[in-house]
């Protein structure tokens, strides 16, 4: 008999609580509120961005920092910042991302209902740092009460002088407008999401050009995602340099995790990068182990789109060193033994959960969300399902395995935007690490309708595990 | 083809239009084809729908033509072309929610309302259907009621019972 990792193996008593720079003041009654968020040091950024620093200081503090954009690419902030064009008498736009609607993501939307003045006080320092006198936030169209918290926040700040014409005087513009989706994954991909902005259908664009040159009404644009706009207030107030500090290595500062899945207590947990995976998942300051005792069987780290990890391989790299929550600790590996830091949506899955269902779940998913601008990606993501759906219900041959392996590979790489690859991915890590539990399926028909094929040897420590080699 | 219901003439009220101003303010000068998504929303809380003849007087307003705002209404999914229930019941159907059990809750509320996803109650009540990721993971399963989105986390097959009977309660 195998033993699961558990809380067993570390002292997480001898873990301090670490520090939280979006999260801080969460649990403060009235927070929502502009009053409570000013006594709590709330617009202190916006103060030294507008009276004591130029845009150009802003853009260096944002690329000392560090910061990657917290949206799902990890592009650093600052450098995307520096890339916007700038001609004479051309208007520059800011264009929030909450459009959040990855599987396994909702730190965004836990931050706008709970600290809506959070992301607005981002967006003031990072439209005066980019020069943009009119900014939006795109907001997906499902989160109507978002929408409203977010409006009323405005509308405060509006009024506070936060706002509008001249704000503290200094000479500066700037209106803010919250914009709905209509309801479609596509349009949190950037370019999808200025098309939608402009009253359209939410097909992305071929690249280049690219936003930063020609992105809404064709001027230069910046999109960014909503916890990166509001990295950017701890980035002011403290420094990029101080903010450089958190973190580990390349992924420096905090990051939100949503956590869901199979675990004693899912929510948005606000980590340093580089927390050991296992303490995430095991600690009681995070997520506490595995709901109802259970094992844990495999990890989604990054949101849908990233490659399915079986336990082992969550909690250790293929040479037993323990696997961190760092952009590059979590793609240590490649796409061999590893995954991706993504839009940190944590899914966890225990020993009892099925592997072929879960990947049929979110090719439907991909499918239903695929624009059907790139055949591969209309046509491909469409088959995966079928397939995928004809082994979940015991219809499958083995070579269906196969011709999934082949569909998803032809799918990647060949398509206008990523959306193609998230819904290859999750199909070629479930075959790469649980074939044996596609085939499972296959050879027994009738007893994979009624039970599970269970934890396997997922979750043995490593040097007993067979590391399947692929690719 | 349109079916008879699609065709359903209705007229958009004075504070509608009004409505409308402000949310065409929010662009530059001649990009008020920006408002689209917005105004379907807002016919959407009217009239719990968006019939046909709505979105004719929406691509006249914006001074656009009427195929631009089909082919949006059709592309998003949250624009209902034919009528609901009174209250849309949107549960989410994705991996996070399902290892949670919404699947459980899609076929309680099938069984208890006594109609198929997409059908609507006799008593015009209540509609029902599976929708994709509305990022509450963590909250798993979860629900939500147009027009307002009222959200609703952590559900059993029990809260759902208590809410439809609030529901029906109340109207
Ligand atoms: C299919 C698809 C969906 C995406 N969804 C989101 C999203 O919901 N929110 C988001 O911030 N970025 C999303 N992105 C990434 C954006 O294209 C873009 O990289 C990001 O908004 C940039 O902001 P950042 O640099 O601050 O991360 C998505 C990308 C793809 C391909
Ligand atoms: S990859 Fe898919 S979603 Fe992206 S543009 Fe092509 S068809 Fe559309």
């Amino acid at each position: 008999m195998t033993q699961g990792y558990g809380p067993q193996t570390t002292d997480y008593r001898l873990i301090k609580m670490s520090r939280k720079l979006l999260l801080e003041h969460i649990n403060v009654p009235g927070i929502n509120t502009l009053e409570v968020y000013r006594q709590k040091g709330g617009y202190r950024a916006v103060e030294k961005a507008l009276k004591t620093l130029t845009p150009e200081e802003i853009v260096e503090e944002v690329k000392k920092s560090g910061l990657r954009g917290r949206g799902g690419a990890g592009f650093p902030t600052g450098m995307k910042w520096s890339f916007l064009a700038k001609p004479e008498g051309v208007a520059r736009y800011l264009v929030c991302n909450a459009d959040e609607s990855e599987p396994g993501t909702f730190k965004d939307r836990y931050l706008m209902t709970h600290i809506p003045h959070a992301l607005i006080e981002g967006m003031i320092v990072a439209s005066f740092a980019l020069g943009a006198k009119v900014s939006y936030i795109y907001v997906r169209g499902e989160m109507m009460p978002q929408i409203r918290i977010l409006e009323k926040a405005i509308a405060e700040a509006k009024a506070a002088g936060w706002l509008g014409k001249n704000i503290l005087g200094t000479g500066y513009d700037l209106e803010l407008y919250v914009q709905p989706g209509g309801g479609a994954y596509i349009c949190g991909e950037e370019t999808a999401l200025l098309e939608s902005l402009e009253g359209k259908r939410g097909n992305p664009r071929i690249k280049p050009p690219f936003p930063a040159i020609a992105g809404l009404y064709g001027c230069p644009t910046v999109v960014n995602n909503v916890e990166s706009i509001a990295a950017v207030v701890p980035i002011i107030n403290d420094g990029g340099d101080e903010y450089a500090k958190i973190g580990i290595g390349r992924s420096t500062g905090t990051k939100l995790i949503s956590a869901s899945g199979n675990l004693v207590k899912p929510g948005v947990y606000e980590i340093e990068l580089g927390l050991p995976v296992e303490e995430f998942i095991y600690s009681d300051e995070y997520c506490g182990g595995i709901a109802n005792g259970k094992r844990l069987k495999a990890t989604v780290a990054g949101g849908s789109s990233v490659p399915v990890l079986p336990a082992n391989l969550t909690l250790k790299y293929a040479n037993g060193e323990p696997r961190l929550m760092s952009y590059e600790s979590l793609s240590e590996g490649g796409f061999a033994t590893g995954t991706m830091m993504g839009s940190g949506g944590f899914i966890a899955f225990d020993e009892d959960q099925c592997i072929v269902r879960n990947t049929w779940n979110f090719s439907r998913f991909y499918h239903h969300e695929s624009c059907g601008q790139c055949s591969p990606c209309r046509e491909g993501t469409g088959w995966m399902e079928k397939v995928l759906h004809k082994i979940e219900h015991g219809h499958g041959t083995m070579s269906d395995v196969d011709l999934l392996w082949d569909i998803q590979r032809k799918i990647e790489g060949n398509t206008i935007c990523p959306l193609g690859d998230a819904a290859a991915w999750p199909v070629a890590s479930a075959i790469r690490h649980f074939r044996d539990e596609f085939e499972w399926h296959i050879k027994e028909p009738v007893k994979s309708q009624s039970q599970n094929y269970g934890i396997a040897n997922y979750a043995v420590p490593i040097e007993k595990a067979p590391v399947t080699e692929e690719k | 083809m349109l079916k008879v219901e699609e065709q359903t003439p209705v007229q958009l009220s004075s504070e509608l239009l009004a409505k409308f101003d402000e949310v065409k303010s929010r662009y530059p000068e001649g990009k008020q084809k920006s408002a689209l998504l917005p105004l379907l929303h807002l016919v959407q809380a009217e009239f719990l729908w968006v019939p046909t003849s709505a979105m004719d007087q929406v691509a006249a307003y914006l001074n656009i033509q009427p195929i631009e705002v089909y082919e949006v209404a059709t592309f998003y999914t949250m624009y209902f072309l034919k009528p609901q229930g009174k209250y849309a019941l949107e549960v989410c159907r994705t991996g996070p929610c399902c290892l949670v059990g919404a699947e459980k809750i899609l076929d309680h509320l099938e069984a208890k309302l006594g109609v198929k996803e997409g059908e609507v109650t006799a008593d015009g009540l209540f509609s029902f259907r599976g929708v994709e990721c509305l990022a509450a993971c963590g909250f798993g399963p979860v629900l939500q009621i147009s027009p307002e989105y009222t959200f609703y986390e952590n559900l059993t097959t029990e809260s759902v019972d208590k809410l439809i009977e609030d529901l029906k309660n109340k109207s």
